[in-house]
């Protein structure tokens, strides 16, 4: 019987999805290591024990909240010592967290502290027997999976967003309070500012539907097309190619391929995108993938589940008029 | 300043590969290496600043069998002063591990400034950097995409997950570097024959404990053949009526 800790994060007071993802994969490997309990740290301001109830539905045990006034902005030294702090006081077999933005920051912190191995970017836990865990983690930007053998009595496991869905498995978790482990006015990197994105946009790694844009689409302003048909699906965000973001048309976070984003969408539509191996390997995992190019070449088409050759100009808005038809129950 | 870059040998990221006959490497034949995408953009962002701040020195170290001697060779070709080998007969899959050998040649090495890759293409973990940082108990950032250094303080902006954020740190620091931040310069013929001379120092790595090996790689599975529904707006309907009976998306 093992206990599993979960770092749970967080943006402001709200949970972020991948904080219940790996809630979830924690849960299935505590149940597969005999019956061991799940528990969640959060840390933030006051308030943020609130998400205790979150996560006690998706299976934690335990959730120990970390509240402070200093915490507003997520804080990296303070998070990564207060876990590891937690699995020093007690016994757990694993730390999981997600490969998220601050999960790259807090994983590696954690192991050192900890000294435990580290995988990063899981898609599965395969088998946990004594000292050594399967675990399955892409590589060479998707083009090979590995299979990865860790062996240590304590691992750190941060997995891929949306690889692992979230499951309810009703608990009323038990609360326990911890003070920061680290002096958060005292941390050697400091938020000064953070942007949002813009309001009720939807995240590429969250998002069902995913459009994206490459050169296709001949100049900044015809990105309007595709946020209009994002708009028309309505749980769509916008993603782009690197010729797009190299050219300014839309900013660096959309971009999506083997140095952007990686994502596997339910529905991916490519507009104008000619389907480089680059900007494939972040998106070759979707369920569905839709091309619309006007040259029956290019290769996109051929990972494209549903391809249309002809000009976006014209195919996009008509799509879009579609679709919003579709949804009204045309 | 005195800026360290870490970088990594990878093949080159579009090629097409092939799985060894041992199932837990990738074949290497044909394939070719250089500097990991990510890290070469670390060294471009390192000279860059010493260009701009005056005279510094910037230092490559890789961990790695001798092969790795031509990438760090490369990495002089573009201007960096001199370059360290840390010697072992492959590079584990195991960050931490690598992150140990380097963390105890840094340490003591007077860098204001140490520099990675966002993660590293064959590995694509982004373990090393942290890591590193977190052993020598330095400033760590991560995923930068700005970077600046003023006043003995550096500050630096990062993507999150539909956001974006500043951020201020004290030196010295480490720093990973994404996508966007700089173009790496192509080494000048000048560059290349003043490299042959510049100096290549190899020592033992001190790898920490290796406590994750590779059980099998494998090849994603194939995405069935793309079909072409029609063309122009005339197709429309039919993919309407696709993606609500047969992908169920809509
Ligand atoms: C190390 C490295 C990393 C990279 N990482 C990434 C990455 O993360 N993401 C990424 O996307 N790329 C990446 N790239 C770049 C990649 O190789 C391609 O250059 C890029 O994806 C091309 O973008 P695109 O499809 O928008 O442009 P193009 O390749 O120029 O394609 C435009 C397409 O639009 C079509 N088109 C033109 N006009 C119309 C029209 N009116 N109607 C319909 N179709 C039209 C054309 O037929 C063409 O197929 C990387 C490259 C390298 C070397
Ligand atoms: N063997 C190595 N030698 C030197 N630097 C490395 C090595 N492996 C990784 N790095 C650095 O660490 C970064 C992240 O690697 P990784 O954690 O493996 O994704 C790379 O971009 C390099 O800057």
């Amino acid at each position: 019987m093992a206990n599993v800790l979960v770092f749970a994060e967080t943006r402001g007071v709200a949970l972020r999805k991948v904080a219940l993802e790996a809630t979830t994969a924690a849960r299935a490997l505590a149940d597969a290591t005999g019956g061991g309990e799940v528990h969640a740290l959060v840390a933030g301001p006051p308030g943020v024990g609130a998400v205790a109830e979150q996560l006690g539905k998706h299976g934690a045990d335990v959730v120990v909240v970390v509240e402070h006034a200093g915490l507003a902005n997520f804080n990296c030294e303070v998070a990564a010592a207060s876990v590891a702090a937690r699995v020093k006081g007690a016994s757990y077999r694993a730390v999981l967290l997600g490969f998220s933005a601050q999960g790259r920051d807090v994983g590696p912190r954690v192991a050192v502290k900890l000294d435990a191995p580290i995988v990063a970017d899981v898609t599965a836990i395969q088998a946990a027997t004594g000292d050594s865990l399967i675990v399955q983690h892409p590589g060479y930007a998707n083009k090979v999976i590995a299979t990865l053998e860790v062996k240590s009595p304590l691992a750190v496991l941060s997995v891929r967003p949306s690889a692992i869905t979230a499951q309810a498995a009703e608990r009323t978790a038990r609360v326990d309070t911890m003070a920061p482990a680290a002096d958060p006015a005292a941390s050697r990197v400091m938020v000064k500012e953070v942007v949002e994105g813009g309001k009720g946009k939807i995240d590429l790694g969250d998002a069902p539907v995913i459009v994206a844009g490459g050169r296709g689409l001949k100049a900044a302003e015809n990105f309007k097309i595709v946020e209009e048909l994002a708009a028309a699906f309505g749980n769509a965000a916008v993603g782009a190619t690197r010729a797009v973001t190299d050219d300014g048309w839309r900013p660096h976070s959309d971009q999506i391929g083997q140095t952007g984003r990686q994502v596997s969408p339910q529905l991916y539509v490519a507009v104008g995108i000619s389907g480089a191996i680059q900007h494939l390997a972040g998106m070759r995992t979707s369920k569905t993938i839709v091309a619309i190019n006007k040259d029956k070449e290019a290769p996109i088409f051929k990972v494209a589940d549903y391809g249309i050759v002809g000009d976006v100009m014209e195919v996009v808005p008509a799509l879009t008029k579609a679709v919003h038809e579709a949804k009204a129950g045309h | 300043m005195k800026i360290a870059v870490c970088i990594k040998r990878t093949p080159d990221s579009e090629s097409r590969f092939r799985i060894a006959a041992s199932s837990t490497a990738i074949d290497e034949t044909g394939l070719k290496f250089d500097i990991d995408d990510f890290a070469s953009y670390a060294v471009e962002v390192a000279l860059q600043l010493n260009e701009k701040q005056g005279p510094g020195e910037v230092v490559v170290y890789a961990v790695g069998p001798d092969a790795v001697q031509e990438t760090l060779r490369k990495a002089m070709s573009m201007g960096v002063d001199r370059a360290v080998q840390l010697k072992t007969d492959s590079v584990p899959y195991d960050g931490l591990a690598v992150a140990k050998a380097l963390a105890a040649e840094l340490a003591g090495g007077g860098y204001d400034l140490v520099l990675f890759g966002k993660h590293a293409f064959d590995t694509s973990s982004g373990v090393v950097g942290t890591a590193t940082a977190e052993l020598l108990g330095i400033a760590c950032v991560t995923a930068a995409t700005k970077l600046d250094i003023a006043n003995g303080k550096g500050t630096a902006r990062r993507e999150l997950e539909g956001a974006a954020e500043t951020v201020e740190f004290s030196l010295p620091a480490a720093v990973t570097i994404d996508e966007g931040i700089a173009r790496p310069r192509y080494p000048s013929l000048k560059g290349i024959m003043a490299a042959k001379k510049k100096p290549l120092e190899t020592k033992p790595a001190q790898l920490g404990d290796v406590r994750i090996t590779v059980k099998a790689l494998q090849l994603p599975p194939d995405r069935p053949a793309g079909r072409i529904i029609g063309e122009g707006a005339a197709a429309v309907p039919e993919l309407i009526r696709l993606l609500q009976t047969e992908a169920k998306v809509l």
